[in-house]
């Protein structure tokens, strides 16, 4: 289970409203490689991980991804405060205004809503921490894009800047995570099986099972 | 920075110390260093959040009770993401 702390772990104020930001952050909420789809990705895949560490790191990382879309969509919200109609029909956030005024939803900056297909929950732990690794360069990628239309406004580029630097600490843990699982199995050929499916014991748990 | 703000980024300095050790500490389980360090600031997240509900009101269900003898004080907190909050 989880319980909630009123609090951002990282602060955000911002004291500017803009309408067309909002709409490119909204992404990292409920686009393709957004918090949401990070979120739900780790969470979905703890199941079929074959030892306790790589468990925990989906666990904890999941954790932090729900205060890091908390955090966006603060950031979406503060945005779209005190907007006048004007700034709205002007900016390109029209559309979303008909279907959602200035509510929080979650998709892309594109317009597509947020989806389940944007990620994967494979049932095999070397495939799915590989996704794990890429899904962390692709949300970093994405604060890289972010940070090059807001890198002049402090007030957005910090929190940004701070999300981005934790999909790199993130990344670091999926590969030792991966690395924890790859030298419990046969190290010639990593692709044999699936450690989950096909020889659930043979990772994680009896090394007279190797 | 009024002393509430202060406290509360003291928290969020502490709570990130923390957080990271946990992702460190699942990969790295005996590193002792590394064990220490989080001994240390955990005790420490402790204590502020603690001070932080005795003086202002709670920010974890865990502190609820501290600071809601006569009003529930956990609705009552801002949202982080109001002014007030931030």
């Amino acid at each position: 289970m989880w319980n909630y702390e009123k609090r951002l772990q990282y602060p955000i104020n911002i004291t500017t409203p803009n309408a067309k930001l909002a709409q490119f952050i909204l992404s990292q909420y409920g686009g393709p490689d957004g918090e949401i789809s990070a979120a739900m990705r780790y969470i979905s895949q703890r199941y079929t991980m074959p030892n306790r560490a790589s468990t925990a790191v989906l666990t904890d990382i999941a954790t932090e991804e729900l205060s890091h879309l908390e955090m966006v969509s603060t950031m979406v919200h503060q945005l779209t405060r005190n907007l006048t109609m004007e700034e709205i029909e002007n900016s390109g956030l029209g559309s979303y205004y008909i279907d959602h005024t200035v509510g929080v939803w979650p998709q892309a900056a594109g317009g597509i809503p947020f989806n389940a297909c944007e990620f994967q929950s494979k049932g095999d732990p070397v495939t799915d921490l590989f996704e794990d690794l890429a899904a962390e360069q692709k949300a970093r990628s994405t604060y890289d894009n972010i940070l090059r239309v807001v890198r002049n406004i402090p007030e957005i580029a910090d929190p940004i800047r701070f999300l981005r630097a934790r999909e790199v600490v993130h990344f670091q843990r999926f590969g030792e995570a991966l690395r924890s699982i790859q030298e419990q199995l046969d190290s010639k050929n990593f692709y044999a099986f699936n450690p989950s499916f096909d020889n659930p014991c043979t990772a994680g748990c009896a090394p007279e099972a190797r | 920075m009024s002393p509430k703000c202060c406290l509360l980024q003291q928290i969020n300095e502490v709570s990130f110390a923390v957080n990271d050790m946990i992702l460190y500490l699942d990969t790295h389980p005996e590193d002792e260093k590394a064990l220490r360090y989080f001994a240390e600031a955990s005790d420490r997240r402790n204590k502020l959040m603690a001070e932080y509900a005795e003086k202002y009101g709670p920010l974890t269900i865990d502190d609820a009770a501290v600071s809601s003898e006569k009003l529930w004080n956990w609705s009552q907190q801002p949202f982080p993401w109001e002014k007030e909050g931030a």
